[in-house]
């Protein structure tokens, strides 16, 4: 195995060489106790790289980029008379500028604290954008509202004038259609069915099915749960909060915390049951990899990020899902033709091939990419009425290669991503699970009612 | 299960990518390119360097293949030579077609930087092409007030005063529709490429007709106008075409320092020439170790990389392939990384030689013979690192680019030749290998 330790500071000697009394190294700075960016902050060489790639920065006259927000915005705070910038709160936290770095610099983390911060310190707790972004950011707390009464819900939203309202008193855009609520939730389903199918405590996985699979898509937690029981796996379903990816976003640190601790802690108890931990929305698996080890230290943080894959990822590295693909075919019109796009949370997992390599090897399915643009929502982002038409200038690359692709229905792994796809385009949007679920199980689900 | 393929290149580069581009050409079944961050292409001027300056020092040259053949052993060019070199230049003509100029001819361009130097180069972007400086038409350079980094009347001092056959001229002006000090190059490419409405002392107008309206009052007729490379990026022809028609004069680019829209350009010419070629491409993710396979079934004592793995947040997605490319980057890129201990290439763990003595790694003479920037892994003729001994670290690890050592790319201005030049080899040779 080759030695690709990674140390925190490579210019201070081991061990070894300062017994030599070559070096001897001396503390100028305290110990830190809060969470200490400097190593960040100083391995940023100003390439300007990220700046590049921040789909924000290059729509938004206001917005002065990734390197501020991080790296720079990190040195002047070290003045105790600044406060952090309120342009942090125009970032949309798709992290793409993490991936871009050559440097390794944690640039969301830093932009994450940032905005954790400007939030706590600088926001007043009584304004409309304060309630507005809470409110947003906790979707999980109301949404068992609407799913409660999905059709009076889905009523009431579609209505013009709560969408004006929305917009006059909440400032969220009147532009967008609110996700309509399914008439049954994937837990209330999971409860019916009785639970797992199959069951086998050597070949467990613990599902992470998020907010958004719950009580708008069920159709894509129960095309998970199908395939996975094809390849014999016994599905566990704990308890779970939102991911956090949309507090994070909105800066609501304490909120995002609270939700990490009941993730963490009943992840790793299904870990310690033999489980693995997949999730099926890419910005859920990104939240728990990555943001979680980033800025909470729970007990089992870092095993349950370890343990945590992307639903199709952990699959194709468990499974030989290109042999059991390439004996697939999908032979139903709504999975012939699709243009497909990479969400930006995939692809900092390095997902953004994925799908497109998988979708290649079935009879019948044909999968286009539309390329490495930002679709622009970015979770809640585009729903606040100040980041519309930012939001749309953004998106407006994905939309026209979308209408250039050879296919009018859409693909992607990121619920927000795909209100965003249909908002732009009109069409239909699909998950990946749910063509495998096609191509693996079959096409008619609704055999199974229960 | 192993994520399976017959060559995978680690790193995505110029070498990373032209040795992907070379293995798939030359018949390889699934060819994979592994990337991390964002590689130094994004710092890079665009420019394709094959030689300008000899080792020791003399140039401009006007012929790099002249010089080829005086290399010193152990230069890359010296291991692949110099029919390579060109094979290798005409596979990088044909992957960007149009977009780039220079080869009619062996000899050497000379191309006007922001700096108001000529910089000697075998290969420059189409937009750059008008601006030649041997070319002996009058120009006209515009620079920004908000990009600093082109003072264009400097710039045309610096270049009449380094005795360019022509008259220039340079102004500088505010660019129409950017109000920030620090807006992104993507901010004035994208007002461009999508012609957005901006503000102008004579009301609303297209970005494209307000920068033209703007340079118009200082425009005495030249018959060519240079700008900062930023004029658009996904429609930057077009952009380059209506300017040119409502001046009527020839535009071009003068390339930039980092971060570069030539260079982010040709990263998109090499990625949709990827996509072409069905290679599989893996991003934002790195390659953190590798295990040998049985070394009794090769019969050689030269180990094989069985596959390597990927870190994704944690979890460890092993790779295999039978053949493998090294194009990691040197210092800068950090496929080679120093401390005080010494210099190493981190993921392999391949010999890179250099003084025991730290001090002896660098010179006080900034611009002098810098031992450091020739710090890289030393190749056999294919281009397998080799160990203190001289054999392959591995049988099927071959390296492009940057992460060889044996030479000192900003001093010769031969980076982006170099890894051309052995990132064909390389891909080609591991596509001829491959089972």
């Amino acid at each position: 195995m080759s030695n690709t330790d990674r140390p925190t500071d490579e210019g201070v000697p081991d061990e070894q060489s300062r017994d030599d009394g070559e070096f001897e190294p001396i503390q100028v700075f305290p110990e830190a106790e809060e969470m200490d960016l400097r190593p960040g902050a100083d391995d940023c060489y100003k390439c300007s790289t990220c700046d590049t790639n921040c789909p924000v920065a290059e729509v938004d006259d206001e917005f002065p980029g990734p390197k501020f927000q991080g790296p720079e915005q990190w040195r002047l705070k070290r003045q105790d008379d600044h406060d952090i910038d309120e342009s942090v709160m125009k970032c949309s936290n798709c992290m793409r500028c993490d991936s871009a770095c050559p440097s390794e610099v944690p640039l969301s983390q830093m932009h994450n604290t940032a905005r954790g911060e400007y939030v706590e310190e600088n926001m007043t707790k009584l304004s409309r954008e304060y309630l507005r972004n809470r409110m947003l950011a906790n979707y999980r707390r109301l949404a068992p509202l609407g799913a409660a009464f999905p059709r009076t819900a889905n009523f009431v939203m579609g209505l013009s004038i709560t969408k004006w309202l929305g917009e006059k008193t909440m400032g969220i855009t009147s532009e967008r259609e609110l996700p309509a609520f399914a008439t049954e939730t994937f837990r209330e389903w999971w409860r019916k069915r009785g639970g797992p199918a199959v069951h086998d405590e050597n070949n467990r996985i613990a599902y992470f099915h998020g907010c958004y699979a719950n009580y708008n898509t069920p159709e894509v937690a129960k095309a998970l749960v199908r395939v996975y029981e094809q390849f014999g796996y016994e599905v566990l379903v704990p308890e779970q909060h939102c991911s956090g990816t949309p507090m994070f976003a909105n800066g609501m640190l304490e909120d995002a915390r609270r939700s990490a601790e009941t993730n963490v802690r009943e992840l790793a108890a299904a870990i310690d049951d033999g489980a693995d931990v997949v999730a099926s929305c890419s910005s859920c698996s990104m939240s728990i990899r990555q943001e979680y080890p980033e800025l909470f230290d729970f007990e089992g943080t870092d095993e349950v990020a370890t343990n945590t894959w992307d639903a199709v990822e952990y699959l194709r590295v468990h499974e030989d899902l290109e042999a059991a693909l390439a004996d697939a075919s999908v032979d139903d019109g709504r999975f012939e033709e699709f243009a497909y796009h990479a969400p930006c949370h995939a692809r900092n997992q390095g997902l953004d091939g994925q799908t497109i390599e998988l979708l290649e090897l079935i009879d019948g399915v044909e999968a286009h990419d539309v390329g490495d643009s930002c679709s622009g929502i970015s979770g809640t982002y585009g729903w606040k009425e100040e980041n519309y038409e930012t939001s749309m200038k953004i998106g407006k690359e994905m939309f026209e290669h979308m209408a250039d692709a050879d296919a009018t229905a859409g693909l992607t792994e990121c619920p927000t991503c795909s209100m965003q796809m249909e908002h732009g385009t009109g069409y239909e949007i699909t998950h990946t699970l749910e063509i495998l679920e096609a191509a693996l199980v079959g096409t008619n689900p609704t055999a199974e009612s229960t | 299960m192993a994520i399976e393929d017959d060559v995978l290149v680690i790193g995505g580069g110029l070498a990373g990518a032209t040795a992907a581009l070379a293995a798939a050409n030359a018949g390889t079944k699934r060819v994979r390119l592994v990337t991390y961050k964002q590689s130094t292409l994004r710092h890079a001027s665009g420019l394709i360097d094959v030689l300008g300056y000899t080792p020791a020092g003399k140039g401009p040259l006007t012929d790099p293949f002249d010089a080829l053949e005086e290399l010193p052993h152990g230069h890359p060019y010296e291991r692949v030579g110099i029919d390579a070199v060109r094979d290798a230049l005409s596979f990088f003509d044909g992957i960007v077609g149009d977009a780039y100029a220079g080869g009619h001819t062996d000899r050497n361009a000379l191309v006007p930087t922001h700096g108001g130097t000529v910089k000697p180069t075998a290969r420059y972007p189409a937009a750059t092409a008008p601006g030649l400086a041997s070319d002996d038409r009058d120009a006209l350079l515009v620079g920004v007030e908000t990009l600093p980094d082109f003072d264009a009347p400097l710039a045309a001092a610096h270049l009449e005063a380094a005795g360019i056959p022509f008259d220039c001229r340079g102004v500088t002006l505010r660019f129409p529709g950017i109000t920030r000090d620090d807006a992104k190059v993507t901010r004035y490419a994208h007002l461009l490429d999508r012609n957005e409405s901006v503000s102008t002392p004579s009301g609303e107008a297209g970005a494209r007709e307000a920068l033209s309206t703007a340079v118009r009052d200082h425009f005495e007729g030249e018959p060519r106008v240079g700008f900062p490379a930023i004029l658009g990026d996904e429609r930057a022809d077009d952009v380059r075409g209506d300017l040119a028609d409502t001046l009527g004069a020839d535009v071009f680019e003068v390339p930039m320092g980092p971060p570069s829209l030539p260079g982010i350009r040709l990263e998109e010419l090499l990625y949709d020439a990827l996509e072409a070629a069905g290679v599989r491409v893996t991003s934002g993710v790195p390659v953190v170790g590798y295990e040998t396979g049985d070394r009794a079934g090769a019969g050689r004592r030269t180990e094989r990389i069985d596959h390597v793995v990927v870190d994704r947040h944690g979890a460890e997605i092993p790779h295999r392939a039978d053949q493998y490319v090294l194009a990691t980057g040197g210092l800068v890129g950090k496929g080679i990384e120093s401390d005080r201990e010494g210099v190493a290439e981190p993921i392999f763990g391949c010999r890179v030689p250099h003084a025991e003595d730290r001090y002896d790694w660098f010179v006080d003479d900034v611009f002098g013979e810098q031992p450091y920037a020739r710090f890289g892994l030393e190749p056999d003729r294919e281009l397998r690192p080799l160990d203190a001994d001289g054999e392959p670290e591995f049988a099927n690890l071959r390296a492009a680019g940057a992460v060889l050592g044996g030479y000192d790319y900003a001093a010769e201005k031969s980076g982006a030749g170099v890894s051309i030049a052995t990132g064909y080899v390389a891909g080609t040779r591991s596509a001829e290998v491959s089972e």
